[in-house]
Order: C-alpha cells, then structure tokens, then sequence
C-alpha cells in the first residue's frame, strides 16, 4: 500500500491529448492504489466480521459435547430448530422486547423533554447543554456500579425513604429488570438528546413562527408541528434505543448475571447475556451462534424498517 | 398593565429554568451521589438521614482504589487499547474513504456497499468465532487480541468519504498541476481541509473504545496485564463489596477523563454522534 502511494502520481502538465497507452496504463495505476489503500480495512472486516459472521451459519449445525475437546457431532438444520424453539430462547427473547419496551419509550420521551427545553436561547444554556449531554461519557459499567449502590437495600436513600422492597430490587423476578432498565435509560439519555437536539435544530424556525401566528399554543406547537417534523429522528433514536436493548450485556454481568441460573430465574437474560452464557458458561458454540444469528436477524429487522420508513418519508417529500 | 406583562415575562423566564433545573437534577444526581458517597466512611453510608455532603472528605479512598484496585493499571490499559483503535479507525478510515472520493477504479461501488454491510453485523454477532481466532493467533490477554479487530469502521470509512466529497474538485485539479502525487495532496490537502470530521470521527471512537465491556471480558486475563478500566470496575465491585466508598471512587476515576474530554471536544461529539443519524 505504501508503495504504490508513494509512487510519483501522474502529472497533470502532461502533454494535452496522451497516447492512449500512458491513459491506460494511469488508469491501471490509480486503480491499484484505490485497492490498496481499501486493504487495511478489508482484511480487519473480512477477518473479524464476514468470516466470524458467516461461520455462525456453520457452526450451528454442530452439537457441541459437554466436555470440552470431544469431537462435536453434527447435528445438521435439527439443531436450529431445537434452538429456536427452545423455552430458554423464547424466554430470552421476551426479555429483551421487554427491557426494550421499559427502556425505549421512556427514554426517548425523557430525552426528547430535554432536547425542547434546550432548545431555546436563554442565558447558560449552554451549561444545560453539556449537563444533559454528559451521560454519553459514561459506560454501562459506570452506572451499573453506581445504580447498583443507589439501589443497595442497606445503603443511601432508598431504604430511608422506605423504599426498599423483598427481595430486594436487583434480587427479585419481578424488578430486577425494571431496575437495570432505570440505569440503561439514564446511561443512554445523553446520547438521544444530542441526537434529538440536531434533530430541532433542523426544524425551520419559520414553520414554528407561522404557527404561532396562526395561534397555536406551546403544546399544540409542539405536537401538531415539531414532533411530526422530528418524527425521522425520533424513529431512528427509538430503533437505536431497541438495538442497544437487544445487545445489552455489561449492567447484567455486573448486577444480576455472573452465574448462569441467575439470570434465568430472574428474567434479565436479554439476547446478548444468552449468547455469553451459553458460550462461556455453557460452553456450547454451537447454540451460541444460532443465537448470534437470531441476535443479527433482529438487528437486520429494526435496520431495514427503519430504511423503509425514512424512504417514503423522503418519497413523501418529494 | 405593562408592569403585568412583564412580571409574568419573567414568571414564564423562572418557570423555564425550573424545568431545566430538574431535568440536570435528573441527570447529575446518580453523578453527585457517586461522588458524595465516593468520599464518605463506610459506616456514613447506612446513617439515616443519609449523608448528602461529605463534611469529612476521605481523600484517600481514591488512594485505596488505585493501590488496592490495581486502578492505575486499568486506566494505562485502557488508554493504550483506546489510543490504537482510536488511531487505527481514523488511519483505515482516512485511506478507505480516499479512495471511495477521490478515486475511480472497478467494483467500487460493490466495495462500497461491503463497507456498509458492515455496519448491519453488530460485534455481538461476530464474536463466537472471534473469540476461536483471536485464541488462534495466541492473542488472547494481549493488546492485539483487544484492538485489531476494531481497527476498521464502516462508519468512519463513511464519514470520512462524506469530508473528503465536500473538498473542492478544482483543489484536486490545481494541487494535481502543482505536481502533487495522490500521498502528498491526501496529507497535505485533503485531511488538514478535512480536520473536523477527523476529530468527530477520533473522539466518536474513542468514547466507543473506552468504554468497551464484552469484548475486554472475554479476552483479557486475571493477572491484569492488559485488562482495561471498565472490567476493572467489575473487579472492584466484586472483591471490595465491604468497600462501597472505594468502588465508586474508581468508577469517578475512570469517568474522569470522558468527562474532561465531552467538555473539551463537545463540538467534534456531537458532530460524531448525529453523524450517523443521518447515515
């Protein structure tokens, strides 16, 4: 790649009308220095994306023994079907469109609240700004490690207040999940109001204005003008919000996973925390990856619906 | 009559400022309880009324997490294993998005489209196998292991294409007369016009990269040599669970520099993170 970079580029004082030899043989050239400067990243996705992603489909045929360096039989398409139909899966996968239902209107409807209120000029509204942005620094580790104290049943406010449930919150079938959706909201707040901020701030001022004019109030203002005009920005935040739902993983190791039972009995076994127990705990990849591949195929959904809709609202545009 | 007017002017004004007061109170209290309880004794924590100002700051648990957490270690591993795939994002990123602005060659709209495939299989998916890969190579515990298999992005490939598409044409033409070879015009031209969307895309993967947790879990071993930050917070909040101060003085250390970082860069964020909410 740095060879052909550094060779001498073709030079544009070159005579007017070139042999077309020397055009072809440029061409030839500029050719294989686009090649070469797409190698880097091809051999890191081709390595570590298609090859792994692909071979999830193979692996899958496969049935894994329980002890580790057995031959593994195959098992062929039955094993997908065993999966697939699995209480463990269907369990999992309810899960997850829970925690995405907990986490995923509540949130955006928090975040959108703040992205309207910042947005007007006030004096310090700057430092709102960074305020209501600031939880994009931190990491699911972070608040869970944080929310798991606040949420301690012998520690702070909680059990002051009296709030303090048996068992307690990260301990119960029934809260357990609620209470990580708490913090995963929190964390994922700063990331929807930036968004949602740009999203306004492409709104035209007039349109607003004109409403106004016409004599519309704040909240009719709000909901008959801004929210259909964000609605491609509030789509894609709550298709993102779904999508971090589904591969949610760190607040669960931390406050109620760890062993594998745990999490199962407690219904905070979201897809992605499946997909780690069963390779790591379970030692089965195998299943794994036919649960990697239920994991991509809900991505792949929400993604191309997502594309569908901003396509026929640019259609509607148009 | 206009005094009305403008008391409740200012009425409206108060009113406005209480909503964004509560909505920063909503984000900022589980923050100001980490730090509060960060610097209280153990005992201070289960006291009714609960302790909502440290009147006896315990500096040294801050000292405890790093000696004890091993959390000097941690933030070094993290800021080696950010800074590579930081710098190997914006690296592949930069040449990959050349090529697809600034040159003709076959296929390369095929090339394009696998570039955006990418951004369909989240690392989740992947992982199985690379976990056998990466076991493979003997990688397993090392920086390697941690970083190269995100030394590429679809998105900042992306991003990057979009920069360099805005750079007029007759710069390429004129810098091309000048006797710039494709190197030199990209080094000297392109990224120094491009610079905004080089930081947006470096503090957009940094943020990424830091605060990884899957991946470092299954990759990095006990002996904490290449073990990043946010699995030792896990660590921290397994071993010292008598020591709750100590553990949310280490989560407050390794929020720290993002921190610093959102204020310094919040520009070059936000660009970063609505980038791809219009891809």
């Amino acid at each position: 790649m740095t060879t052909a970079a550094t060779q001498p580029a073709p030079s544009g004082a070159a005579p007017p009308a070139p042999p077309a030899r020397a055009r072809r043989s440029r061409r030839r050239r500029e050719a294989l220095l686009g090649y070469g400067l797409l190698v880097p990243a091809l051999a890191v996705f081709g390595v570590f994306t298609f090859y792994p992603f692909l071979r999830n489909f193979y692996l899958g045929l496969y049935r894994n023994p329980p002890f580790p360096n057995l031959p593994h039989t195959y098992a062929g398409l039955t094993q997908y079907r065993d999966v697939i139909t699995s209480h463990d899966f269907l369990s999992s996968l309810w899960d997850s469109v829970y925690f995405a239902l907990l986490t995923v209107p509540a949130g955006v409807v928090l975040a959108l609240l703040m992205a309207v209120a910042a947005h007007q000029r006030l004096r310090g509204i700057g430092v709102y700004r960074t305020i209501f942005s600031s939880t994009v620094a931190t990491s699911v580790a972070v608040a869970a490690v944080i929310f798991g104290t606040l949420m301690n049943p012998v520690v702070g406010l909680l059990p002051w207040l009296g709030i303090n449930p048996h068992p307690p919150f990260l301990q119960s079938p029934s809260l357990a999940l609620p209470a990580i959706a708490v913090l995963t909201i929190w964390q994922n707040l700063g990331l929807g109001f930036i968004v949602l901020s740009a999203g306004l701030q492409a709104v035209p001022d007039e349109v607003l204005e004109a409403a106004a004019v016409d004599g519309a109030g704040a909240w009719r203002r709000f909901s008959r003008v801004t929210v259909p005009l964000l609605s491609p920005t509030i789509f894609f935040v709550v298709v993102v919000g779904t999508i971090v739902a589904f591969q949610s993983f760190g607040q669960i190791d931390l406050l109620t996973g760890g062993a594998y039972q745990n999490s199962v009995v407690l219904h905070t076994d979201v897809l992605t925390y499946n997909v780690y127990r069963t390779l790591v705990y379970g030692g089965d990849p195998g299943r794994a990856a036919i649960l990697s591949i239920a994991l991509f195929l809900v991505t792949l959904l929400l993604t191309l619906a997502q594309m569908r809709l901003l396509e026929r609202r640019v259609t509607y545009a148009a | 009559m206009q005094r009305d007017a403008r008391r409740s002017r200012r009425a409206r004004l108060a009113a406005r400022y209480a909503v964004l007061t509560l909505l920063a109170a909503v984000v900022l209290f589980p923050l100001y309880v980490a730090v509060v309880s960060s610097l209280l004794r153990l005992h201070q924590l289960t006291s009714r009324p609960p302790t909502l100002f440290p009147t006896a700051p315990q500096w040294h648990n801050y000292g405890t997490a790093f000696r004890q957490g091993n959390l000097g270690v941690y933030m070094r591993n993290s800021v080696i294993q950010s800074g590579i795939i930081v710098t190997g994002q914006v690296v592949t990123s930069v040449l990959a998005g050349y090529a697809f602005a600034f040159l003709e060659f076959p296929f390369k709209r095929a090339l394009f489209a696998v570039f955006l495939a990418t951004l369909m299989i989240p690392f989740e998916v992947t992982m199985v196998t690379n976990l056998v890969t990466v076991s493979h190579l003997g990688w397993y515990n090392t920086f390697q292991g941690l970083t190269v298999p995100f030394l590429a992005s679809g998105l900042g490939t992306f991003l990057m294409r979009q920069g360099f598409r805005q750079v007029p044409r007759e710069m390429r033409e004129a810098a091309s007369l000048d006797g710039y070879g494709h190197w030199r015009f990209l080094t000297r031209v392109a990224v120094p016009l491009t610079r905004p969307t080089v930081a947006a895309l470096a503090v957009y993967s940094f943020l990424g990269a830091w605060n990884q947790y899957l991946w470092p879990l299954l990759v990095t071993g006990n002996d904490n040599s290449v073990r990043t930050v946010q699995i030792g917070l896990k660590q921290l909040a397994a071993t010292q669970i008598q020591e709750i101060p100590v553990t949310l003085a280490g989560t407050v250390i390794a929020i720290a520099p993002l921190f610093l970082l959102l204020i310094a860069f919040q520009k070059q964020l936000v660009r970063g993170l609505t980038a791809g909410a219009v891809k």
